[in-house]
């Protein structure tokens, strides 16, 4: 499932589409956000570097990690870093997001000691004005690109930290803006959601054609001690694996719901497909019951040889269909033909039939009559 | 005192500390959080001391808001460490806030000013550490608490954000270890995204410092809860990530044991 997120963005955008969106989205209780981002950002790379994918190349505006994390990120899933300035571009908005350190230096009370790494990184030094923000994505992917019409990708690792200096409207606009340009093959970001009010994660949700929220296993009581022995075993339990949940919008509207588990470990984050009861619920609709609902081969069988009273035979008698208001003389001829045609059938040892005899001939008619009428209550 | 590692150590990742690279340790965020009941400032004395220690060469930048120079001074003369003479010794240096106010003009345009100058300050100081000398790699960060700085930043959390992410920084630019204190209860009232929450994301290793849930006890003075993320000792075996045991707070140590392995 993770791998159909990765191939929705490695497909990228149709013309007069807007690009495909990804919202990745996690909270306290499963603060594996950054997680699931790497590992889509690696997969993305890989489709890229692969020439899969319909993006030529990438630009990860970095928030709360240091380009350099993400250089070594790279490297250690084996990905030739050393070529990343053919189709990798870091906005660095981790280092200096407030021009604090830019002003520190033209005081001279400290220098300028940015760590060296082999991927191109350009520093934004004030994150509030989205506007240049904007232009210096589209540039940095153009310059990847070229102006002609291919396409990039573009990574946000955190639009919580954008939230925090903008306003949900500005995000808004940015983030639908690059959706829409002719330029860019798709777009994912990374949201804690519990750090939003509803409206702005639901506004970026409404945003994104896929969402991918992580939930905790065994969601812990809200409020009371971390301490206690129950919420040690859920913590336990949660500190190491979680849930994803996906939801996939197509264009005509549908809406496609998945759940993978996963567990995180040092090498990376590893996705299985769910093992536990509450996947059975997405696989069939049938509820457990206590009862067997379906029929085995054999009764299938058994079922379909059953000869119902009255149903035309086949054996060459004109079709008869008892409609419970023949005369008495009339049934007993008819009682006679079905036991001589039970007689008959009786050789084929292997065919069920059902045999009716009407009880007597007071037994009255169907009728639509109300069997209660004379009831009086 | 004996300097063999105790629980605490081993689930911070500091146990072998001074034998291997404190590489273990550094580029990390530390957060303790306490409440009314049980405090956790026993925690910052510890890896003061920790830090401090006459094997390491770990240096430590203070910045309080909460006590004066002399009550840690005091606190950390009774474990065996003597804060005047590592001041001098340039390995502790401490920053009293006590008195800082972000009014609105002094030294910036907006009250993010006042914290503006702190950062720079810092900063200064951590560049001063890690060019000085080459095996001096362990800089530890240490603010006591987030809360008093609110305070004093008008209120303003987004500001001390901005503040924590500029000291978050430091941590992979210069391999800093960031320890900060802050207070659960606090919070706990208020409706939507708080601070502490946002803390909680930055850190890597989050200790909790609470009351016994059963109550009072003499012998027990607290429960420490250490949920250490994404680590690893280098040799490819992570460690267990969640701890849980008891602590007393004794005159000039503290004892950590597992519940029910004491009187």
């Amino acid at each position: 499932m993770a791998e159909s997120i990765c191939r929705a963005l490695r497909d990228g955008a149709l013309d007069g589409e807007h690009a495909p969106a990804l919202t990745i989205k996690d909270s306290i209780d499963s603060p594996f956000g950054p997680d699931v981002f790497n590992h889509i950002l690696t997969q993305v790379s890989a489709n890229i570097l692969a020439g899969k994918s319909q993006s030529r190349g990438l630009v990860l505006v970095a928030f709360s990690r240091s380009p350099s994390f993400y250089h070594n990120l790279l490297k250690s899933r084996g990905h030739d870093v050393s070529s990343s300035h053919n189709w990798l571009r870091v906005l660095d908005c981790y280092t200096d997001p407030l021009g604090w350190k830019d002003r520190l230096i033209e005081r001279g009370s400290i220098t300028n000691l940015s760590p060296e790494t082999s991927v191109t990184v350009n520093l934004c030094k004030d994150v509030r004005n989205l506007d240049n923000l904007f232009s210096s994505i589209l540039e940095l992917g153009k310059g990847l690109v070229g102006q002609r019409k291919n396409r990039f990708s573009v990574a946000i690792d955190s639009v919580t930290e954008m939230l925090r200096h903008a306003s949900i409207s500005a995000v808004a606009s940015l983030l639908s803006n690059l959706r829409s340009h002719d330029q860019v093959s798709c777009e994912f970001w990374l949201l804690h959601s519990d750090l939003h009010e509803i409206r702005a994660t639901a506004v970026l949700e409404y945003m994104s054609s896929m969402l991918a929220t992580i939930e905790p296993m065994t969601r812990p009581p809200t409020n009371g001690q971390i301490g206690n022995s129950e919420n040690l075993s859920l913590l336990d339990q949660n500190s190491k694996r979680g849930k994803l949940h996906v939801r996939f919008k197509r264009r005509n509207g549908r809406v496609r719901l998945m759940c993978e588990e996963f567990c995180v470990e040092q090498s990376g984050i590893k996705f299985t497909s769910i093992s536990s009861e509450d996947g059975l619920i997405t696989q069939s609709l049938v509820p457990k019951v206590q009862f067997n609902l379906q029929l085995s081969e054999k009764e299938r069988v058994d079922r379909a040889k059953v000869v119902l009273p009255f149903e035309h035979q086949g054996n060459g008698k004109s079709i008869q269909i008892y409609d419970g208001r023949r005369s008495l003389d009339e049934s007993t001829t008819e009682i006679k033909s079905v036991s001589a045609e039970k007689l008959q059938t009786n050789e084929d040892s292997g065919k069920g039939e059902i045999i009716y005899y009407r009880d007597s001939d007071d037994e009255m008619p169907d009728s639509d009559e109300d069997p209660d009428d004379d009831l009086d209550i | 005192m004996d300097r063999s590692s105790n629980l605490l150590d081993e689930a911070l990742g500091l146990d072998d500390y001074q034998t291997k690279s404190s590489s273990v340790a550094s580029g990390r965020v530390v957060l303790i959080e306490d409440c009314v009941e049980t405090s956790g400032a026993f925690v910052l004395h510890h890896l003061i001391k920790r830090s401090l220690t006459p094997h390491s060469s770990g240096i430590v930048i203070f910045v309080a808001f909460a006590q004066p120079f002399s009550h840690y001074d005091r606190v950390l003369r009774k474990m065996g460490c003597n804060l005047v003479v590592q001041r001098d010794n340039k390995r502790f240096l401490f920053f009293d806030m006590l008195t800082l106010e972000c009014p609105d003009g002094d030294g910036g345009k907006t009250n993010e000013g006042g914290l503006l100058e702190l950062y720079g300050k810092i900063h200064e100081a951590v560049e001063i550490c890690a060019l000085s000398e080459d095996n001096r790699n362990c800089i530890t960060i240490m603010i006591d608490d987030i809360s008093l700085m609110e305070v004093a930043a008008n209120g303003s959390s987004n500001h001390v954000l901005d503040f924590l992410h500029y000291c978050y920084t430091l941590t992979t630019q210069f391999g800093c270890l960031l320890v900060s204190l802050n207070h659960e209860d606090i919070y706990s009232s208020m409706e939507g995204p708080t601070l502490i929450l946002q803390m909680e994301y930055l850190a890597d290793i989050m200790i909790k410092a609470e009351p016994l849930a059963t109550g009072l006890a003499t012998d027990v003075h607290g429960q420490l809860t250490i949920l250490n993320q994404g680590i690893s000792d280098g040799l490819g075996n992570s460690r267990n990530k969640l701890r849980n045991f008891h602590f007393k707070v004794k005159e000039n140590s503290v004892d950590y044991f597992y519940p029910g392995t004491r009187g």
